[in-house]
C-alpha cells in the first residue's frame, strides 16, 4: 500500500514537472519572455530593472530554477493590469468558480438521477426515448451555443432572469456566497445550468444503464417478492446500488467543471477564475496566465492522485494490478 | 463456371451501405451533412457578396433584419451583420473555414495518433509504458483546458489552433489503435505473416492496421466534430481564431454583443450552422459505430 503510494505521488510530481517544463519553455523560448513577462508600458530603465529581477541575463536552465523556485514558493510575478501578486488575483476569483462548479454538480444530481431512473425504469415509454434524446444533445451540443441560447430566451426575450454578474453575495456560516441572497440565486441560475447540461445528460445515462442492469439482479426479485413497495424497491434497494458509481464519476468530473467554468463565466460574466483567465489572455497579462496554468495542472494532479488512492483502499485489484506491470 | 445461376454477391461496401441505411435518421443526418460540405465548397459561386471583399460590403446594409433588401438589390435571408456583411454568404464562408480546421485538425492528430498508437502496440515493453502513462496523463486533462494551454503559449490563427487541436485530440486515437492492434496481432493472420517472415513494417501496415480501421474510423468522425465544436468555442472566447479568418465560432461572437438588443440573428443562424453540422456529423459517427462494430453484428 505504501509502495503504492509513494509511486503515485512520484507519477505526480513528475506530470508537474513536466507540465512546468511545458510552460516555462513555451513562454520563455517559443515566446519572447521580455514582451511577455514585461510590462510594455515600461520604461527602459524599468525594463532593464526587471530584465534583471527576473534573470532574464541569466542562461536558460538558470532562468528555468529561477522559475521553478518561484513557482515552488507561489510567486509567480506580478499583474500588469491589476499590479497585484498574480498567484493572490487568482485566489481571490477562486471562490467564485467552485460555488459554481459545486452548484453544477449538485443540479446533475437533482436533474440528473430522477430523469434517468425514470429512463430506466421505463425505457419504452415516449418520454423516455425523449429523455435519452436530449442527453444526447445535451453532450454534442457547444457549451457556448447552449449558453447564448439560455441569454437569448430567459434574459432578452422573457427578461426572468439577469444574464451577466454574480449578484449579492452575503455571508452565512462564515462562507460568502451568492446562495444566500434571492439576487445572487436568480444571477446563479443560468450559468450553473449551463455548467451543468453535460453532466446532467452524463449521470441520466449512467442512472438509466445502472437501473436497467440492477433490476434484473437477483436481490431486486428478492425484495420483489418479500412484497416491499416498488417505492422501497426502488429508493433503498435499487439506489444504493447505483449511486457508487454515479457519485465516483461525478467526483472526477469536478476537475472538468472548473476547467469548463472558463466558458461558462465568460459568456454570464461570471466573476471566477476561468473569465480572469480569457481577460488575462485577452490583455496579454501573462504572469495570471502562467500562474492559472499552473495552478489548474495541480488541482489535477490533486484530483486525480485522491482519486487513485481512494480507489487502491477500497478495491485492491487496482493496486495488485498496478504492482503487476 | 456455368452463367446459370448467379449468386449475388454483396462487396463489403454494399453490405456497410444497406445497414447504415437502415437507420432512417442517419440517413437524414449523412445528406444534411453532404448538403452543408456541399454549400461550403460552392460557397463563391452560390452567395450573393464576398462578405470578406470590402468593396462588396456596405456599412449602411449594417444590422438589418432578415428579409430586407440590401444596398445593392439583393435580398438578405437572415439579415445582416454589424459591419454590414450579408450573414447568409458570411455563414457559408464561416463554414468553409470551420470545416477545414476540423478536418484538417482531425486528420493530423488520426495519423500522429495512429502513428503513435501502433508504436507502442508494436514495440512493447518500456516504451509501450511510456507511450501509454504519457496517453493516461493528457486524458486526465479535459481537452478544452490543453487547448487553451497552448493557444496561451502559440497564440491565435489558424495554423495555431489546429496544432492546439492536434495536441488535445491525438490521445484518444493512440489509445484506440493501440488496444486494437494488441487485439489484432494476437490472431493467427499475423502469425501466419509472421511465418511467412514478412517485414515489420509490412506487418504492421499491411495486416494489421486495415484491421484496425473500423473503431479509428468512429472516433475520426466524433472527433472531427468535437473539434470543429472546439475551435469554435476558442473562436468564441476570443482566444482562437482572427478576424480576418472567420469561422462559425467568430461569426457568433461578433454577434454576441448585438444581441442584449434584441438583434438576434447575427448570433443565432452562425449558431444554428454550426449546431446542424456537429449534430449531424455525431449521427452519421452513431451509426457508424454500430454498422462497423463487430461485437453488434446480427
Amino acid at each position: 500500500m505504501t509502495v503504492f503510494i509513494i509511486r503515485r505521488l512520484l507519477q505526480a510530481v513528475i506530470v508537474v514537472f513536466i507540465m512546468s517544463l511545458i510552460v516555462f519553455f513555451g513562454v520563455n523560448v517559443i515566446g519572447d519572455p521580455v514582451d511577455m513577462l514585461i510590462n510594455p508600458e515600461a520604461d527602459q530603465a524599468e525594463i532593464e530593472r526587471t530584465i534583471k529581477a527576473l534573470g532574464l541575463d541569466k542562461p536558460i536552465h538558470e532562468q528555468y530554477l529561477f522559475f521553478l523556485k518561484g513557482v515552488a514558493t507561489g510567486d509567480f510575478g506580478k499583474s500588469f493590469i491589476f499590479g497585484e501578486p498574480a498567484l493572490k488575483l487568482i485566489l481571490h476569483h477562486m471562490p467564485a468558480t467552485i460555488e459554481l462548479a459545486l452548484v453544477s454538480l449538485i443540479m446533475a444530481i437533482v436533474l440528473g438521477i430522477p430523469l434517468g431512473l425514470y429512463a430506466g425504469l421505463f425505457p419504452d415509454q415516449r418520454v423516455s426515448r425523449g429523455i435519452m434524446a436530449a442527453s444526447i444533445l445535451g453532450f454534442s451540443l457547444p457549451t457556448f451555443w447552449v449558453g447564448l441560447m439560455m441569454i437569448m430566451l430567459f434574459a432578452v426575450y422573457l427578461g426572468w432572469l439577469p444574464s451577466t454578474g454574480r449578484g449579492d453575495t452575503a455571508v452565512f456560516l462564515g462562507i460568502e456566497s451568492s446562495l444566500w441572497t434571492r439576487d445572487g440565486l436568480s444571477h446563479l441560475f443560468m450559468p450553473a445550468l449551463n455548467l451543468a447540461l453535460t453532466n446532467i445528460s452524463l449521470v441520466i445515462r449512467l442512472t438509466r444503464a445502472g437501473v436497467r442492469e440492477a433490476m434484473h439482479q437477483d436481490y431486486i426479485k428478492f425484495a420483489r417478492a418479500k412484497g416491499l413497495k416498488p417505492r422501497r424497491v426502488i429508493g433503498v434497494h435499487l439506489m444504493k446500488n447505483i449511486l457508487i458509481p454515479i457519485i465516483t464519476v461525478l467526483g472526477l468530473e469536478f476537475g472538468s467543471l472548473m476547467a469548463f467554468s472558463v466558458v461558462t463565466e465568460t459568456i454570464f460574466a461570471w466573476p471566477g477564475m476561468g473569465k480572469l483567465l480569457i481577460d488575462s489572455l485577452l490583455q496579454l497579462d501573462r504572469p495570471v496566465v502562467v500562474a492559472y496554468l499552473m495552478i489548474i495542472v495541480l488541482f489535477f494532479v490533486v484530483i486525480n492522485l485522491v482519486v487513485d488512492i481512494l480507489y487502491s483502499v477500497l478495491d485492491p485489484r487496482v493496486r495488485l494490478k498496478d504492482q503487476g506491470t | 463456371m456455368t452463367d446459370t445461376v448467379t449468386i449475388r454477391v454483396e462487396t463489403p461496401f454494399q453490405r456497410f451501405w444497406s445497414e447504415f441505411r437502415e437507420s432512417k435518421i442517419a440517413l437524414v443526418a449523412l445528406i444534411v451533412l453532404a448538403s452543408i460540405i456541399v454549400l461550403a465548397v460552392l460557397a463563391p459561386w452560390i452567395t450573393p457578396q464576398n462578405p470578406y471583399d470590402l468593396a462588396q460590403v456596405d456599412v449602411l446594409d449594417g444590422k438589418m433584419e432578415p428579409g430586407s433588401e440590401a444596398f445593392a438589390g439583393y435580398t438578405m435571408w437572415l439579415g445582416s451583420d454589424g459591419a454590414g456583411r450579408d450573414l447568409y454568404s458570411a455563414i457559408l464562408y464561416g463554414l468553409r473555414i470551420s470545416l477545414t480546421v476540423g478536418l484538417a485538425a482531425g486528420v493530423l492528430a488520426l495519423i500522429i495518433g495512429t502513428a503513435i498508437g501502433l508504436v507502442a502496440a508494436y514495440a512493447g515493453g518500456r516504451t509501450e509504458m511510456l507511450i501509454m502513462r504519457a496517453v493516461d496523463i493528457q486524458l486526465s486533462f479535459p481537452a478544452v483546458l490543453i487547448a487553451l494551454m497552448l493557444v496561451a503559449i502559440l497564440g491565435r490563427g489558424i495554423d495555431k489552433i489546429i496544432i492546439a487541436l492536434v495536441a488535445a485530440q491525438w490521445a484518444y486515437y493512440a489509445r484506440t489503435v493501440r488496444a486494437t492492434a494488441l487485439v489484432e496481432s494476437a490472431k493467427e493472420y499475423v502469425e501466419a505473416a509472421r511465418c511467412l517472415a514478412l517485414s515489420h513494417t509490412r506487418i504492421v501496415f499491411r495486416h494489421v492496421l486495415p484491421n484496425c480501421l473500423a473503431p479509428l474510423i468512429v472516433i475520426g468522425t466524433v472527433q472531427t466534430a468535437s473539434a470543429i465544436a472546439l475551435e469554435s468555442t476558442l473562436s468564441f472566447l476570443g482566444v482562437g481564431l482572427r478576424q480576418t479568418e472567420p469561422s462559425l465560432g467568430v461569426l457568433i461572437s461578433n454577434g454576441f454583443e448585438y444581441m442584449m438588443s434584441g438583434r438576434y440573428w447575427i448570433s443565432f443562424f452562425p449558431g444554428v450552422a454550426l449546431l446542424v453540422t456537429i449534430v449531424s456529423i455525431n449521427l452519421v459517427g452513431d451509426q457508424l459505430r454500430d454498422v462497423l462494430n463487430p461485437r453488434l453484428k446480427r
